[in-house]
């Protein structure tokens, strides 16, 4: 059994909330979810919400780089914001910093954040 | 659920299965939001490691007891192919598979006590233990 994660769309930003302790797979569905969801809908911002996420380990972290890597392809700027302290810090500690990720403290800081990376020229 | 015998590892639910138990007994054994989150993340780690190099196992939570402190004890076996070279598999970015090579070493980090048993072509058991503070 596997629920797939609702992807709602405001205007040109698609934004997820992740809820709850997510099997591998789900994280894979997610991935694809996005990648067609941006391509139908010509968004050009992803925020994901990981704000109800406990705990992120080593392949939830690189499938979240990986959904951001696949999205700039795709023409749209991800961004993760709501990441706990616990999960920030058990992140880094793990050895992964998730460099290549943008992240904001909150959802209202997520879209300001991309609003200010789609005024600034590439 | 200690006493409870140990849990199988053998889907990715069952990865979930055992984040939510030793999320359950870091809770009862008084650990901290930030030393729950490594040690149910160090889980996770192993518990997919057993999944996927092995082919499945399982794992035994203990919560243990010295004079001064609680912790918990995980002890993850399986019976994979082993691991060859062990400090080679403990070292940062090393992997055999797809990934990115930071589950033993990841989690070694994550806990304070950390023992791999490995016998080429028996199986692996990962001992760690991780105290409250």
């Amino acid at each position: 059994m596997m629920e797939r994660i609702p992807i709602l769309k405001l205007g040109d930003t698609l934004i997820v909330s992740i809820q709850g302790d997510l099997e591998d797979q789900g994280v894979l569905a997610l991935q694809e979810d996005l990648a067609d969801k941006v391509v139908m809908t010509g968004a050009r911002g992803v925020i994901i919400d990981i704000s109800a996420v406990e705990i992120v380990d080593s392949y939830i972290g690189r499938m979240l780089a990986t959904i951001a890597d696949i999205l700039r392809m795709l023409d749209a700027d991800t961004v993760v914001v709501g990441m706990r302290p616990a999960v920030a810090i058990t992140l880094v500690e793990l050895g992964l910093s998730l460099g290549g990720v943008r992240t904001a403290l909150d959802l209202e800081k997520g879209v300001a954040l991309l609003d200010h990376v789609r005024s600034t020229p590439r | 659920m200690t006493g409870d015998g140990p849990l199988p590892i053998v889907s990715n639910a069952d990865i979930v299965a055992v984040r939510q138990q030793v999320r359950t007994a870091a809770v009862e054994s008084g650990f901290s939001l930030i030393d729950q989150t490594k040690v149910v993340t160090a889980a996770s780690e192993l518990a997919r490691n057993a999944l996927v190099y092995a082919g499945g196992g399982q794992v035994r939570i203990e919560v243990v007891e010295n004079a001064r402190r609680r912790g918990l004890r995980l002890e993850f076996h399986d019976e994979g192919p082993g691991i060859p070279d062990v400090e080679q598999a403990l070292t940062d970015g090393w992997t055999t598979g797809s990934g990115l090579g930071l589950g033993l070493s990841g989690s070694r980090r994550l806990v304070d006590e950390f023992d791999l048993d490995s016998v080429p072509g028996k199986g692996t058991t990962v001992t760690v233990t991780k105290w409250a503070r």
